[in-house]
């Protein structure tokens, strides 16, 4: 079940030169949601600009809410990086389906690989904690234009994912694209074994970020035989299911991103029209 | 205070309904309102076969308003009545299918599998989708033709005694010429507006944002322009007009039906928020309340001039 809460915000911080997190207060959307899974928020009430709602990931589930990590791009998220600490937000969550972490979980020794691009990292990091929470290895790659946009370093760390990083301009890590860092790593992946099914890995991958980021790594996975598991964005209208408008296109026709995603197996998208 | 209004031979419990392809099959709205506080639900377009719909992306935000290029995809007639309508008919709430296709003949023999079962409380003929070509004219979309409009209507007509809406577009040179055809084709009542035409272009990118690059906008910023239509029509037919366009606060709904709506649609506000209507439809109430208005059909076309 989904609901519409108006919670109230207990910090809204920048970790990043346009990258927020905010905490909102509410017990519902703590207990209810999970990683990959993603709500829609009112940047403004009574207001017909912005119009829509912003679907946002659940970035970490507290004990009593959530957080959300969000990049200013546009209108709706300028709004957002001005809201203060006390004030309330309407939210309606949680939204899709999360990740299905049974592969990880299934053996002793699986593990998981995640890769996060850019903002693409929001819904990662509570899957990363669920992960390690059960002691299992968490790979974490994290691609960025620049040092500056890495985040989130500090704390996967600490939850004892194994980080590696890729800038494009070089000012942190590998020099390069995250899916070139990882398509390196992979190799290693194979070593791994073939313990989840009907694969020839012992690893999955979980990832987000912009979509050519996703071909590349769907492509990668593919060859190299290991699961992989797209949480993809889209415009959004309706974030339940009706309007039809965020669909994306698939083996089985388009889907809605929204409620048959947002995340998707990457050997169902046709990435080529993605 | 007296909410019901009349269309045709059937009574609404109330004239605030919600638009075609905003509600889905109201399904995904349960955890959100009671459907059967509603006036009457639209149903999501259904055509004789099924329709893929056109690529992504599908939708934008503009100022005020949303730009849609769907394209009515839907899984067809035969999908609906075996899947969707069963469920519908337990609501308990009025149901208005509304149906679509390229010709006469398409939308004749879908309206003619639909009524294989028991009627709907009425049904709506999409005349308007900006998002799909149609044949039937030399026009872009029928209701931008009267005959065809005419023509479509009237032998839809023959084939039901069921209430009979035909849903308008608003890109016309004169939308009340329209709505008279759809009358004199037997229409119960004309709906309108359907979504504008329009674009949105990506300037970093050099392309339009929308898969099928047109699409048509609806929402708060094309308020103004179905105000206006809505008042052509009404001073133009005696048939029923509904009334579309916009409509995110229980005001709007008091401004269309002073402008001659008898009925009218919430659309893209469900969209913003899933719960809209059950403050919508609040709002309306308190508006009759404060105005002392004994019953909401008095409202219509009370417009001071």
């Amino acid at each position: 079940m989904k609901k519409s809460v108006n919670a109230r915000i207990v910090s809204n911080r920048r970790i990043a030169p346009d990258h927020f997190v905010m905490e909102v207060k509410s017990v519902w959307l703590s207990r209810n949601s999970s990683p990959g899974q993603f709500v829609a928020v009112r940047a403004r009430e009574n207001a017909t600009d912005p119009l829509l709602r912003i679907p946002l990931g659940v970035h970490a589930i507290r004990k009593k809410g959530i957080r959300l990590l969000y990049k200013v791009v546009g209108s709706g998220t300028k709004l957002l990086m001005s809201k203060r600490k006390g004030e309330r937000i309407n939210i309606l969550g949680p939204l899709g389906n999360g990740f299905d972490l049974t592969p990880v979980f299934r053996e002793k020794d699986s593990r998981a690989v995640i890769v996060a691009g850019g903002h693409g990292i929001a819904p990662l990091y509570e899957l990363a904690r669920v992960v390690t929470r059960g002691k299992k290895k968490v790979d974490f790659f994290i691609g960025a234009g620049t040092k500056k946009h890495v985040v989130c370093s500090k704390e996967l760390r600490k939850l004892g994912a194994k980080v590696h990083v890729a800038t494009e301009d070089g000012s942190m890590g590998h020099k390069g694209y995250v899916t070139d860092l990882l398509k390196k790593h992979l190799k290693q992946v194979k070593r791994y074994g073939t313990r989840v099914q009907g694969y020839r890995s012992r690893a999955t991958i979980y990832a987000c970020g912009p979509r050519p980021m996703l071909a590349a790594l769907a492509k990668n996975a593919k060859r190299s035989g290991v699961p992989a598991q797209v949480s993809l964005d889209a415009y959004m209208a309706c974030g339940i299911g009706a309007c039809l408008g965020c669909v994306v296109r698939t083996v089985d026709g388009y889907r809605r991103v929204c409620k048959d995603g947002p995340v998707f197996d990457a050997r169902e998208i046709v990435w080529e029209s993605a | 205070m007296g909410l019901r209004i009349k269309i045709g031979k059937v009574t609404f419990p109330n004239p605030v309904w919600v638009a075609s392809g905003t509600f889905g099959s109201g399904e995904e709205f349960q955890d959100f309102l009671d459907l059967g506080t509603i006036g009457a639900v639209i149903t999501k377009t259904v055509t004789l076969k099924a329709r893929e719909g056109n690529p992504p992306p599908r939708i934008v935000e503009t100022p005020s308003g949303l730009l849609n290029s769907i394209g009515l995809e839907n899984k067809g007639i035969d999908h609906f009545r075996k899947e969707v309508y069963p469920v519908l008919r337990e609501l308990k709430t009025k149901i208005i299918i509304s149906i679509a296709g390229a010709d006469k003949k398409e939308i004749l023999k879908c309206a003619g599998r639909l009524l294989e079962e028991e009627p709907p409380d009425a049904i709506e003929v999409n005349l308007s989708c900006p998002n799909v070509t149609q044949k039937a004219t030399g026009y872009r979309l029928i209701s931008q033709d009267p005959r065809a409009t005419e023509r479509i209507v009237s032998s839809l007509r023959r084939e039901t005694t069921c209430a009979l809406i035909a849903k308008l577009t608003p890109d016309v040179t004169d939308v009340a010429a329209i709505a008279r055809a759809a009358e004199a084709g037997g229409a119960d009542a004309v709906s309108l507006v359907n979504t504008y035409p329009g674009m949105a272009v990506d300037a970093e990118d050099m392309k339009p944002v929308l898969g099928n690059v047109i699409g048509g906008l609806s929402g708060p910023a094309i308020k103004p322009l179905a105000l206006k239509a809505v008042r052509d029509v009404y001073n133009s037919v005696n048939v029923p007009v509904i009334g579309i366009g916009g409509i995110m606060t229980g005001t709007d709904v008091a401004e269309f039906m002073l402008c001659g709506a008898r009925a009218v649609q919430v659309g893209t506000a469900n969209l913003a928020d899933p719960g809209a209507y059950t403050r919508i439809l609040a709002e309306f109430k308190l508006y009759l309340k404060r105005k002392k208005i004994d019953k909401a059909g008095a409202l219509t076309g009370r417009l001071k001039t």
